[in-house]
């Protein structure tokens, strides 16, 4: 029997990023993955002959920290050129944010762009403030390390360096819906259903909903080569970003098993002793991480039986049914979108016409129903990455939202309806698209609940707004990467700071260990 | 409509009664002759009945009849009842065999006391725990990812103590074969008229007693046989007075008398972990784990558990109810929650919560401070107080095997 420094549970990149890092750190580090392959979300599956994608399509904010730690720019990752947002438009009059997020603006007026560039620039201004809190360990209000709290005054010194009317602006805003700031600096509903629909993406939030705007500072908090907003849509598709932590981590002498599908966290007196594996195998490890879903973590692999009742309550009221339903066209030739050029269509295209749209979007969704007129964004990885699909044709991949993990009608009958749906829109925005697909697959909450293992379908498994940020993510007993059990972390997007490709949960996870001596 | 409305109305009768009875009313009306009732958990029952002195003698040297049906009990079932029971409580379930009661406690994460009970385990797979505290959201949500059913039965089931030198007597008398033969936390289930009911070698008064269940509907044909089985051996029915000092004389803790149960709690310093109500000893770390373990074994680890619970003996004959413990006669240390001057001890004596290291290191030179009224004036006095064991009286009879017949 073999025995391990540490097992990592579940091979998305979060654990792989946990895994290479504490590889590199010389201990002995497993990975078990229950698919076939690494890269949970963002790995890349082929969806119909020949056509190639991954379900997350975007990179906006992978971590330097862990691009630095890993060296994945030696194993191989680099981004490509920094892709516009394009607000699209039925009239063929698209308004396009260039350079990250914004830099300069295309397809609107004078005094527009102006308003614009004041107000990005104090948008960055302020998740720059959180910028740091959403990459460090939420602090423990418990017993706050010496580091911890020096670490927490930085970031009230640089609420001080804002000056009164900024830091007064800040506080003011941070629990604000992003329509009414929208609104407060802008004119244009194709700009305002921008921010509100990149404000709203994965959550259960409409634009006119309380707190709405953290999505936005979540977002603008990411950074692509340095630069604040920015998105790539890197060389070689995602599949390259899996492959370059992969190469890290296998460098850094990480064991890698796939379709190894964890059952059981061994627990031996109130502490982690090693994983059973679906087959009944038995692996000892002396620290057990999850990069799985905090909620299967708990009440599957470790059960109630080793845990206290308070707890069990807290993690069964995580919230993280999911609202974004995935679609994957593959299309005879590459589409053409009403007044886009080549760099935009290499970008990424967004229906979300107006605010008011995406909240009329998201009110069926409060009641178990999904959008009759559905907002998305898109990409065309095939056109960065032309092994995605054969030679001339195309991939379309779209992140549509809103399409409730609990569908009233059940998603068996709803699927299609949806399916039509969002088709009719994309048909106003590209007419012809519709002729040209071979194949369309869609993926409902359900669908990304079973492919993906994400309960409910969220792919920041658990909701992402202020109750459940910082130290109450996932829970609080769970918070910080620590769990009840010791030698049991947590490591994936469930933890702080939580989803999308950055690497933070699996990179503060790491440290987190290793600073405890796990 | 108007039918709705009366339905209505029906239905929300409880606020025309607001204190319930139990299934043993009609006989507790009429004997009752004081008047003396009290709230026990939204039931009607008696504080006293006819005469408190007498009622606590008749504990002491014959057969009391206590109502206790207002006790909360659930019912525990299925394959994984143990395992839950372990989970859930202190001490270890799996060393309570089949037809045995424990005394045990139950924690939050936090490792603070929700409350304290008995445990009967009526079968392998069955379980009845009696306590104060309702606890059945509690208990549902413990129960995930266990093979086991929770029931609430506190209406259902009808309870009654029957304490005493004679009480052994008056059951045989009734005609329960073989109850003699119950060691102490024994329990046995009896037929009674097409049913049953079961008793159990328990109680509350540090005296030879039992403790009898039995289905709602045959309360009061219970209560009759008994009473009159009882005739020639002293039976009387009692309230909780004299309950209350034969429970403090056999230093028996009260839930949210002596300590304030953690969900009740609204101060951050009221909550008590088991070590700080002298529960400690029910704590099984070795076991597995259970509900606030983790908790606990951490602020033993860090000895930083800042009250005890003690027994106290203080001079004179004046009661210290809820007098304050000094140490030295100056700095304040601690609190009584109950305490008597014990017919039986022929001592002064109380229960006191104090903080560490009162109590714990320093245990001389204390004091306590009782104002005694006299007259529409009080006299404070300052009295020596002595830590020392509980129970402050140990009777053979309460454990002798078979029980001597009165």
């Amino acid at each position: 029997m073999t025995s391990f420094d540490a097992i990592v549970i579940g091979g998305g990149h979060n654990g792989l990023v946990a895994a290479a890092t504490l590889g590199k750190s010389g201990r002995k580090v497993l990975v078990l993955e229950a698919a076939g392959e690494v890269g949970g979300a963002a790995r890349t599956e082929e969806f119909a002959p020949g056509f190639r994608v991954s379900s997350a399509h975007l990179l906006n904010r992978l971590h330097p920290e862990v691009m630095k730690t890993l060296e994945l720019e030696r194993h191989g990752l680099s981004f490509g050129p920094i892709a516009p947002s394009v607000a699209l438009s039925r009239d063929g009059n698209p308004l396009t944010l260039h350079g990250a997020y914004g830099e300069t603006l295309t397809g609107t007026s004078a005094s527009e762009q102006a308003a614009w560039q004041e107000f990005r620039a104090q948008l960055l201004r302020y998740a720059g403030i959180l910028k740091p809190l959403l990459a460090r360990r939420p602090p423990d209000l418990g017993n706050m390390s010496l580091m911890e709290s020096s670490a927490f005054a930085m970031t009230g010194l640089s609420l001080r360096r804002l000056g009164k009317e900024d830091m007064r602006d800040f506080l003011r805003m941070l629990l604000m819906n992003v329509s009414d700031v929208a609104d407060e600096h802008l004119a244009d509903d194709r700009l305002k259903g921008l921010l509100a629909f990149d404000a709203t993406l994965g959550s259960h939030l409409g634009p006119r909903s309380p707190t709405s705007l953290l999505g936005l500072y979540y977002r603008l908090a990411g950074e692509i080569s340095g630069q604040p907003g920015a998105q790539a849509l890197p060389a070689g598709g995602m599949g390259a970003v899996i492959a370059a932590i992969l190469s890290a981590a296998k460098s850094a002498g990480v064991g890698v098993r796939t379709d190894a599908p964890a059952m059981k966290i061994l627990i031996e007196r109130g502490r982690a002793a090693g994983v059973v594996l679906d087959s009944g195998e038995e692996i000892r490890a002396k620290t057990v991480i999850s990069a799985i879903n905090p909620r299967s973590t708990f009440i599957d692999l470790v059960g109630t039986r080793e845990l206290d009742t308070g707890f069990v309550r807290r993690i069964k009221n995580i919230r993280m049914k999911g609202n974004v339903a995935k679609l994957h066209l593959a299309l005879d030739r590459p589409p053409e979108f009403s007044g886009v050029d080549a760099t935009g269509h290499r970008g990424r295209l967004v229906i979300a016409p107006s605010s008011d749209h995406v909240e009329r979007a998201f009110n069926p969704a409060k009641y178990g129903e999904f959008s009759p007129e559905p907002v998305m964004e898109i990409t065309l990885p095939s056109l960065a990455d032309t092994s995605l699909a054969p030679d001339g044709a195309c991939v379309l991949s779209a992140v549509v939202q809103y399409a409730p993990y609990a569908l009233k009608e059940g998603w068996e009958t709803g699927k299609p309806k949806f399916l039509k749906a969002i088709m009719a829109q994309l048909e106003l925005y590209a007419p012809g698209i519709g002729k040209l697909v071979r194949h369309a697959e869609l993926l409902t909450p359900a669908d990304i609940e079973t492919r993906y293992r994400m309960p409910g379908g969220h792919w920041h498994h658990g909701e992402l707004q202020a109750d459940q940020m910082m130290m109450s993510r996932p829970a609080f007993g769970a918070s910080g990467y620590d769990t009840p059990i010791d030698g049991l972390y947590l490591c994936g997007a469930g933890s702080h700071p939580g989803g999308g490709i950055s690497g933070v949960p699996g990179l503060n996870a790491a440290r987190r260990i290793i600073e405890m001596r796990g | 409509m108007p039918k709705l409305s009366s339905a209505r109305l029906t239905a929300q009768s409880h606020f025309r009664t607001l204190r319930l009875g139990t299934p043993f009313q009609p006989r507790i009306d009429a004997l009752m002759k004081t008047n003396d009732w009290y709230d026990w958990g939204g039931y009607r029952a008696p504080a006293s009945l006819w005469d408190e002195e007498l009622e606590y003698f008749a504990i002491r040297s014959q057969a009391a009849l206590f109502d206790i049906s207002p006790m909360v009990k659930y019912r525990i079932e299925g394959p994984d009842g143990e395992d839950f029971l372990n989970r859930v409580t202190l001490r270890d379930v799996a060393k309570l065999k089949s037809g045995r009661v424990h005394y045990t406690a139950w924690c939050d994460d936090e490792g603070y006391v929700l409350d304290d009970g008995t445990l009967f385990r009526l079968a392998p797979d069955r379980f009845r725990l009696c306590c104060q505290e309702r606890h059945l959201p509690w208990l549902l949500d413990s129960a995930i990812g266990f093979d086991v059913s929770v029931l609430e039965e506190t209406e259902a089931v009808a309870g009654l103590a029957l304490q005493g030198p004679t009480s052994v007597a008056v059951l045989r008398e009734a005609g329960f074969a073989g109850v003699e033969r119950l060691k102490v936390f024994d329990l046995a289930e009896f037929p009674h008229e097409g049913g049953r009911v079961t008793i159990s070698r328990t109680g509350f008064t540090g005296d030879l007693g039992y403790e009898l269940f039995a289905p709602a509907e045959l309360a009061l044909s219970l209560w009759d046989r008994l009473w009159k089985a009882g005739e020639l051996r002293g039976i009387r029915a009692i309230g909780y007075t004299a309950l209350n000092r034969a429970r403090l004389e056999a230093g028996l803790i009260v839930a949210n008398a002596d300590f304030v149960t953690a969900e009740h709690a609204i101060r951050p310093d009221r909550v008590r972990m088991p070590d700080e109500i002298g529960l400690g000893f029910m704590v099984d770390l070795e076991k597995g784990h259970f509900n606030g373990r983790r908790a606990i074994a951490q602020a033993r680890a860090k000895g930083s558990m800042r009250h005890v619970l003690v027994g106290l003996e203080i001079e004179g004959n004046i009661p210290a109810e809820h007098a304050i413990v000094y140490h030295k006669q100056k700095k304040e240390v601690g609190l009584v929650s109950a305490a008597i001057w014990s017919p039986m001890a022929k001592r002064n004596i109380a229960l006191a919560s104090l903080s560490r290291p009162y109590g714990d290191t320093i245990t001389d030179d204390l004091w306590v401070e009782i104002y005694a009224m006299r007259e529409l004036r009080y006299e404070r006095l300052m009295k020596r107080a002595r830590i020392v064991p509980r129970p402050f009286i140990k009777l053979d009879r309460r454990t002798a095997s078979p029980p001597a017949d009165f």
